[in-house]
């Protein structure tokens, strides 16, 4: 076993505890704060497998951002009990939902899709990192979808300005 | 993986046993001698005053929000950096347009005054 290989195992035994320890805590801050650390072992894990940009985007936009967003979210609502206990009977429809995103996720990986994908990003790792290779499609191939990304962001600022009801009372 | 990410993992290694070593030495070796004075969160410092698990303004979330969405800006300059000098007069003038539309982002954040903090 290669050390690469080790590293990668020893972040995605980390990944999957940290993600356990999010969906099992009480407290929701709690979740947040392993989350984080789960971003991050992901993050781990892509650079072992030379991904360098979705390393740091993973960083940077999930940890640093998205996680920021959540525990804001968790702050704003208010909490009428310390420790919220699941009563309702949504766990069963949760579970259906996770089965049938893990038969997709075992169907991509025994089916041909892999292969077929894995190999350009395999080439592209060894060519030197994939940052090279995703800013060469995305701003030459794939420029449209790049510049509308930038009106969704727009769309989703407006719909949390309006939300927020700034300066709306006024 | 590259050879260059060694000194990363020596990092975490140091970070991480630093934290364990002290913490566990302070467990084994310290003397436990509590009192209430002690056990409070700032013991030199104001008394707590209420819970902290009370609803926060709302202008924290627009503000992180914001924060969220010029991070993915910068995140999306990482690749075009790297590629910029093959692009050429093109990839700048579409970098042009995509900051131009967060530029109308801050522009009407600012307008809408959430940026000002009452």
């Amino acid at each position: 076993m290669s050390w690469s290989q080790l590293f990668f195992y020893v972040f995605a035994v980390l990944a999957v505890i940290m993600s356990l320890m999010v969906v099992t805590r009480r407290k929701a801050i709690h979740s947040a704060i392993f989350l984080i650390l789960a971003f991050i072992c992901f993050a781990a894990t892509y650079i072992v497998m030379n991904a360098e940009l979705l390393a740091a985007i993973q960083v940077l936009v999930y940890a640093g951002g998205v996680v920021g967003l959540i525990i804001f979210v968790i702050m704003l609502v208010k909490a009428e009990e310390d420790e919220v206990r699941q009563t309702h009977g949504q766990w069963i429809i949760a579970a259906f939902i996770a089965l049938i995103l893990v038969v997709e996720v075992a169907f991509v990986f025994l089916g041909n899709l892999v292969q077929r994908t894995g190999n350009l990003a395999g080439k592209m790792a060894q060519a030197g990192g994939n940052t090279e290779a995703v800013g060469l499609v995305l701003y030459t191939k794939y420029l449209f979808p790049f510049e509308v990304a930038s009106v969704l962001l727009l769309a989703a600022m407006i719909g949390a300005i309006v939300l927020a009801k700034y300066k709306l009372e006024r | 993986m590259k050879d260059a990410y060694w000194p990363l993992i020596l990092v975490l290694l140091l970070a991480v046993g630093f934290g364990v070593v002290a913490v566990l030495m302070s467990t084994l070796l310290g003397p436990k001698k509590p009192d209430p004075i002690k056990l409070s969160p700032y013991e030199c410092g104001v008394d707590p005053v209420g819970d902290a698990r009370m609803p926060f303004f709302v202008h924290y979330y627009v503000v992180a929000l914001l924060f969220l969405i010029f991070d993915i800006e910068v995140v999306f300059t990482y690749p075009w950096a790297v590629y910029f000098k093959k692009l050429g007069l093109f990839g700048l003038l579409e970098m042009v347009v995509f900051i131009a539309v967060f530029l109308a982002i801050f522009i009407y954040v600012w307008g809408r005054g959430a940026l000002e903090w009452e």
